[in-house]
């Protein structure tokens, strides 16, 4: 009995998190827990607040109320550890135009230390095999936003907070990008994302926060 | 291992802000050749009597050199802070105030060191006296990277400032005037054969200071903006 509720510890639980910005409320008393092996995707309209409770979540933003654990304790007072078990792609990809695909790839890898990944097979997969010499400034932005997601091959971190990461991907990109949160997932990792199309891969079934509800509830409240 | 030494990751930054400068060098070069181009035209302006351009000469290369640093100075951290970077560096294990250390130390190689290197040139081109030339050396040397400590704080602190610029050289020239004070009675001194530790001393203090203290500031003006 104990051993199942030791094993049954929260990745990152969310209590009770509200964020107010500009005066508005974005979402009230959201509560959820992120397990291993979880897929997990944030919905709603433009303006919900998807980015913001994913900064949140990254430990970017402080919540207006509530808390944020990490396996158990405040994601500040373990925060060491938690960097090094998150890996955050945000809605600006942290891909450097004076540099070249390999390099940014190269630059990514020396700041995790992550386990030994060859660049260029990476590149192959990605599609990116002939471009490694060009400026990332110079390509497409569907070819950037594969430059940024080359981290998710090469990092050891269990959980993912990705913004919008299928921006910009064409059809075969997605389905690769797909492909990997599978794996990730059958890896115990954990994965939270937002998007506004739904997944085609059938293994992955995401489970749903719509903050779209959450702003509508409480706009109720406001005008009672 | 999953963790990167912090000596691995400092240097990781610096390198890769040293191989941007080297990929936009008309953007590096931009505040040497404002230097050389103020030292330049003094002598054509003023008159070439080495009598006036010595004595103004340690007041003309320091007061060329406190603009200079400012010219680039907005885009320190701005560039990182537009496509995501510095919120990646704010994720990582190590502490963010360690990390810019590496920015910093990449702008004192882009702009003080080489400040170091041409001071002979610059004191040849103002006729400064023999005796005086590395007592200004010495003066760059010991005051450019407060120079650069000092400026990455006003460029933390202006990250979300559209056009931050004049904000920045607000902010950061009354600092300054300590340097400049300093480092030309330092010069003066060394041309008249007079001691000069003493104020040498004072610019290593200051910029002992500014870079032991500047991090901890440059840390909490990022992480404001990155919120």
């Amino acid at each position: 009995m104990t051993q199942e509720t030791i094993a049954k510890v929260p990745l990152l639980h969310a209590e009770q998190l509200s964020s107010t910005r500009g005066g508005r409320v974005l979402f009230d008393e959201l509560s959820f827990q992120l397990h291993p092996g979880e897929l997990w995707q944030v919905t709603g309209p433009n303006g919900a607040g998807k980015s913001t409770l994913l900064r949140m979540l990254a430990g970017l933003l402080e919540p207006t109320e509530g808390r944020i654990q990490f396996n158990g304790t405040s994601l500040y007072d373990n925060w060491q550890s938690y960097c090094q078990q998150l890996l955050f792609i945000g809605h600006k990809a942290a891909v450097k135009g004076e540099l070249t695909a390999l390099e940014n790839f190269y630059w990514q890898q020396q700041l995790t230390a992550s386990p030994n990944t060859d660049g260029w097979d990476l590149l192959e997969k990605l599609g990116l095999l002939g471009l490694e010499d060009e400026l990332t400034g110079r390509l497409s932005a569907g070819q950037q936003r594969r430059v940024a997601l080359t981290r998710l091959w090469a990092n050891k971190a269990k959980l993912w907070i990705l913004d919008e990461p299928f921006t910009s991907l064409d059809v075969q990109g997605v389905a690769l990008l797909q492909k990997r949160f599978a794996e990730h997932l059958a890896d115990e990792g954990c994965i939270i994302f937002t998007s506004h199309q739904s997944l085609t891969l059938s293994e992955l079934s995401p489970k749903l926060i719509d903050l779209s509800q959450a702003a509508q509830v409480h706009s109720e409240a406001a005008y009672d | 291992m999953i963790n990167a030494s912090m000596r691995q990751v400092w240097l990781a930054v610096l390198k890769r802000d040293l191989r941007i400068a080297a990929r936009r060098r008309s953007d590096a070069l931009n505040p040497l050749l404002f230097l050389l181009m103020v030292v330049t035209l003094f002598p054509l302006g003023v008159g070439p009597g080495p009598d006036i351009l010595a004595r103004i000469a340690p007041g003309i290369i320091w007061v060329a050199a406190l603009l200079a640093s400012l010219l680039g100075l907005e885009r320190l951290f701005k560039d990182d802070f537009q496509d995501g970077t510095l919120e990646q560096l704010c994720l990582l294990p190590q502490p963010l105030a360690f990390t810019t250390t590496a920015k910093v130390m990449a702008h004192w190689l882009l702009t003080g060191l080489p400040l170091v290197i041409l001071s002979p040139l610059l004191a040849l081109l103002l006729s400064l006296p023999m005796q005086g030339w590395w007592a200004l050396a010495l003066s760059l040397l010991l005051g450019t990277p407060a120079l650069s400590a000092l400026g990455a704080i006003g460029a933390a602190l202006t990250l979300q400032v559209q056009r931050g610029s004049s904000l920045i050289s607000l902010i950061l020239i009354p600092l300054f005037i300590p340097l400049l004070i300093f480092a030309t009675a330092a010069v003066e001194n060394a041309s008249m054969g007079l001691a000069v530790h003493g104020q040498l001393a004072i610019l290593a203090a200051i910029s002992v200071l500014t870079i032991t203290l500047s991090p901890l500031a440059i840390a909490a003006g990022i992480k404001m903006s990155v919120n």
